[in-house]
């Protein structure tokens, strides 16, 4: 058993990352990256008339920021999975703080894996996004 | 309103290449500095990447069948996303063959904005050059009666 493996028995943890407070402008700059251009992201008009006081945050900005915390953890080429459910929208002015633990050990074909759960909660303690990741473990580090 | 006569619609297939430039730019956006990414000269690409798949569909008419749902842009969200890797992710030179279609379509009773109506949409990412089957994107959207009541 490596001691990479060993290290990372369920419960097993990270620092967190804090990111913000957010603007308009990292809205923006995921939108034109990713190629998303709904305007309810931007357009202050137009979330005004679809009922929102400020245009509403990019889940999938916040969604690439968790997955990034657990592959500069695990390691880019060892990613094999990785889900998100969004909870509660995100505003500009927000900060962000992503978490996580080692969820499970599985070894299957002698093929290592663990499943890391990522909560990322706003600065009121309310839950943006919930995510599994899932890492193969291979002996030395990638 | 949704119509699940969608379920089921395929769209044609579109060809993405992975690009490292867009791999950094993409990196920068989601505010990773990790080298992997940014200093590499094949970077691999990180988990949530393939959304970038947008750039590439529409150069091929019929690629997408996510609007035969008809979830309404101004109540629709996204509820839910997946990626799977089947091996490393892929890395700046692969083109992928990508071909996506709609899952499903239902209805849940939401706590506090009523009804809500789900649609899955699918997308398979095969590597050009061998036709092997590298990742899987599963997109869920819902759509909600009214917009939700949490505000800034």
């Amino acid at each position: 058993m490596s001691a990479r493996w060993a290290e990372l028995q369920p419960g097993t943890t990270r620092p967190e990352r804090r990111v913000g407070p957010l603007t308009r402008t990292d809205f923006v700059r995921y939108q034109g990256a990713s190629g998303d251009m709904n305007p309810v992201h931007h357009d202050e008009v137009f979330a005004r008339a679809a009922g929102y006081e400020a245009p509403l945050g990019v889940g999938m900005f916040h969604a690439g920021v968790m997955a990034t915390w657990a592959t500069d953890w695990l390691g880019p080429d060892n990613v094999r999975g990785f889900k998100v459910r969004w909870k509660e929208p995100v505003w500009p002015g927000d900060v962000l703080t992503i978490t996580g633990h080692i969820a499970k050990q599985t070894e299957r074909d002698g093929e290592r894996r663990v499943e890391v759960e990522i909560v990322c909660t706003r600065q009121t303690g309310g839950v943006a996004a919930q995510a599994t990741a899932v890492f193969v473990v291979p002996d030395s580090p990638s | 309103m949704a119509d699940e006569r969608a379920i089921g619609a395929e769209g044609a297939a579109f060809e993405m290449d992975v690009e490292g430039g867009k791999i950094r730019e993409f990196a920068r956006a989601t505010l990773s500095s990790n080298a992997a990414y940014m200093a590499s000269a094949r970077p691999v690409i990180p988990p949530t990447f393939l959304t970038t798949t947008f750039f590439w569909e529409e150069r091929a008419p019929g690629s997408n069948p996510w609007h035969l749902v008809h979830l309404d842009p101004r109540r629709g969200m996204h509820a839910e996303q997946e990626y799977v890797f089947h091996g490393p992710p892929p890395r700046a030179g692969t083109r992928l063959v990508c071909k996506s279609r709609i899952e499903s379509v239902f209805h849940k009773e939401g706590r506090r904005g009523g009804r809500l109506t789900f649609a899955v949409m699918v997308t398979e990412f095969r590597d050009a050059a061998t036709g092997k089957l590298v990742a899987e994107a599963r997109m869920t959207g819902v759509e909600t009666e009214k917009p939700p009541e949490v505000q800034p």
